[in-house]
Order: C-alpha cells, then structure tokens, then sequence
C-alpha cells in the first residue's frame, strides 16, 4: 500500500536556502544544489522547495537543482503564467504548487490542470488563526488575513480540479512545538484530496501524529536544516529505519 | 544512443539527468521524427493528460515513425508514467486512439474507501510478474490517477496494490512501459535505467 509521504520544505530566496520562522524574517542557511546532493544521499522520497523572493522564478538555480534531483521535486513561487509550468516540468520539476494565482487567475489555473493532469497541480493554503483564533486562509503575497474558511476554500480548490493541498499553518511556522492537529484534522476530514502538511514539525513524533490525524504526506522545514532549535545549520533527514518506524507506529494505531 | 522523446509534453530533463548521472553520457533529446535515426533505443516520458500527448503526437508527425523503428526495427522502447499508457490501444481519459503497441486500455481508478486518494501519488511497492527491467520487490514513486489494464496477461510486467493490484508495468519483446518514476525513485530508478541501458 502507499505509504505516508515526509519530505523536507526548503525554502528559497535569491538563490540561497533559507528559514522563516511564522513566514518572517528569512535567515541564510546555505547553498541549495549542495543542500539537494545531501539529501540526495539520504535517499529524500520528496522534495518541496519555494521560493519566496518574490521576484522570477530562479530558473537557473533550479536548473542546477534538477541535475541532482533523483526524487520528485515540487517548484512554487512566482508562477504566472501557462509557459512558466511548462518550463519548469520541461527543467524536470514533478509538480507545481500555486498559491497567490489562486487569488489571482484561477481560469490559469483550471487550465494548466486541463494541460498537465491535476495530479502536477499543488494548492497551497497557508492557514493562519484571526483576532478571535478563527482558522483564516492568510495571503502572503499582501501580508494580510483573509475573511476566507479553509474548508470552504479548500472544496472550491477541489472544483478547480487540483490534485494536492499543502496545508501550512503559518502561526507554527519555524516553531517546533508541534503540528496543528487541530487544523489538519478539519482539512484533511472535509477533502478527498491528499493532503500535505508543513509548519511546525519539532520532532518524529509530530510526524507521526500527523499522519494519524489524517495527512497524506508530512513536510519538514527547520528539523532538516538546523541542528536543534536556536542551534547551527545541520542538513539531515529522517533515516529509512526512522521513517520506517514512524510509519508502523501509525499502522498499529 | 538513447533517444529521449520531446514531443512538448515531457519531464525529459531528470530522464536525461539520470541516465547521465549513471555514466552512460549517451543521451539524446530528440525534438524531430527524423532523429529517432540515429538512437537504438527510446524513452517515451510523459506528464499530462492522455488525449493532449495524442494529439501532440500526431500532429508533430511521430505516429508513424515510432511505429516504424519500435514495431518494424524492433527498437527498444521505454514508456514512463504517461509514456507507458501511451502504448495502450485507448484510455478513459480520452478520445483519441494510444499508440497500439500493447493490448489493453488505461482506465481511473475509483474507489468507494474515501481514504484511498486519488491520484495514487507517492511511494509504493513494487513486485516484479517478470523479470525484464526489476528483479526484486522494490519502491518507486507514483503519480497517476489512471491505470494500465492489459488485454494479454502474459504482458503484465510489475504489480502494485493500490485499492486493487494494477499492473505498474508492462513488457512486450522490446516494448517496456513503467507507471511509476524510475527518474525520481533515487537508487531503486537507477537500478531500473541501467537495466533498460544494458538490454
């Protein structure tokens, strides 16, 4: 059967790797093709990498990337348009996650879906809790909560004919204190679609819970690229024994 | 040489990327029937939707020509992801005719267990039928709402379960078709690749 999927999160800014703790205040953590070559190694099942430059898509640094890449590699960040996507899958990106072209154009959206299969399609909803700790759809690329449900938004991104959720819970972003259960129940219990979710993750237990309150897939941000919390830059991953381990102990759940 | 198909629907770098990472720096995107000449062996990636890589395919003028070299010439050909239900004769997913070379048809996956996902995207096992391109159970990285169903059982290649057991790979004399990503499933791909270089 299939198995839970735990990939890193690496995010990128003018060509470098870096880690945001609740999406701010971006910290240098090195060089994204060595950072991939490691992983690599590791024998990484997924990759998800986002670029928050807002700027251009860096097609020359993924380039590099791809080279080394021997996993699925998920692109998001400043796609626009039909010929961006299509450039990426040609470059060897496996899937692409769309975020503000939600808000934007999402007629682009249905189409590239038409095009490429909704399974290349990844939805990104950024969830974060409003004044009254209500779930709201957060949109980054204007800074602001928005007045949106995410299980409402998340069923139109189904209509849309998108083919994965990545849900990240901005308020755990770079926290380490654990997944929002909480939300990834809610999201995950009103879609049919697979989701992933990312912000939070301190340590393999937090994967393990996430995947028992029904997460298809589980991301990593700062437990792959730091040591500990507040401590140096140490690229690693779960090894396939860990992994292996996380996934029985939900088995016998 | 190995031709890799662009045909304006692929995932033809990360093919090319490992082929080359294996060290058979033999590699060759071929953008133009003519050029399927000079290869001895083809790679036929594919990401998208059936009836779109179809039309590609006949319009860009590469009916013909794949039939020639896989059919008539005997040319080894490897079919990924899309690649391989292109080999079929049809697919649910559309209208138009696949390329024929195996018997059988692509069909959804539906399933009444809400927890099984549609598309099956991930890792799953993998067990060999036959031998050809996979000795041994192994893993690799799925992405495909659609699945082979072949007329001929002596063509069923690899099996995985997914709801069901589905046939995640074919093989006919020198035709091979993969569902999974051999380009993205690191060490259990490259063995993969190597076999099919090695033929």
């Amino acid at each position: 059967m299939l198995q839970p999927r735990i990939m890193p999160c690496l995010l990128l800014k003018d060509g470098s790797l870096v880690k945001t703790v609740k999406f701010k205040n971006p910290s240098y953590v090195g060089d994204a093709v060595n950072a991939i070559k490691i992983f690599n190694e590791k024998e990484v099942d997924e990759l998800i990498l986002i670029d928050i430059s807002k700027k251009k898509i860096p097609f020359d640094v993924l380039r590099k990337i791809t080279r080394e890449c021997f996993m699925p590699l998920c692109y998001g960040g400043n796609i626009k348009t039909i010929q961006d996507i299509k450039s990426l899958f040609q470059l060897g990106v496996e899937k692409v996650v769309v975020n503000t072209l939600l808000f934007t154009n999402p007629k682009l959206v249905k189409q590239a879906v038409k095009l490429f299969g909704s399974q290349s399609i990844v939805a990104s909803v950024d969830v974060k809790t409003n004044f009254w700790g209500q779930y709201k759809i957060y949109q980054h690329a204007q800074n602001k909560i928005t007045n949106l449900d995410p299980v409402k938004y998340v069923q139109q991104l189904e209509h849309l004919g998108i083919g994965e959720i990545f849900l990240y819970s901005v308020n755990k972003d770079g926290t380490w204190e654990g997944m929002d259960l909480k939300l990834i129940d809610i999201i995950a219990g009103s879609t049919s679609l697979p989701v992933v979710s990312c912000g939070g993750v301190g340590t393999t237990q937090d994967i393990t819970n996430s995947i028992s309150y029904g997460s298809s897939g589980v991301a990593i941000g700062s437990m792959c690229v730091y040591s500990k919390k507040d401590m140096g830059v140490l690229i690693k991953f779960p090894s396939r024994q860990q992994i292996k381990t996380i996934i029985s102990s939900n088995e016998n759940m | 040489m190995i031709g890799i198909l662009d045909y304006g629907m692929g995932n033809v770098g990360s093919v090319e990327s490992m082929i080359n990472f294996l060290g058979y720096h033999k590699t060759q995107i071929i953008n133009s029937p003519k050029e399927l000449d000079s290869v001895n062996k083809i790679v036929l990636p594919g990401v998208g939707s059936f009836d779109n890589a179809m039309g590609n395919i006949t319009q860009l003028g590469w009916l013909q020509p794949l039939h020639h070299h896989v059919i008539e010439k005997h040319k080894p050909i490897l079919g990924i992801c899309l690649g391989m239900q292109l080999l079929m004769e049809k697919s649910e997913e559309g209208n138009r005719l696949g390329l024929g070379f195996i018997k059988g048809e692509c069909k959804k996956f539906k399933f009444r267990d809400s927890k099984l996902k549609i598309p099956h995207m991930g890792w799953n096992e993998v067990k060999p039928i036959k031998k050809d391109l996979c000795e041994e159970d192994s893993r690799f990285y799925f992405v495909h709402s659609y699945y082979v169903e072949c007329k001929n059982k002596e063509d069923v290649m690899l099996e995985t379960d997914y709801g069901i057991k589905f046939t995640s790979g074919v093989s006919k004399n020198n035709i091979f078709g993969v569902q999974f990503h051999p380009e993205k499933s690191h060490k259990y791909g490259m063995k993969l690749m190597e076999k099919f270089i090695n033929l």
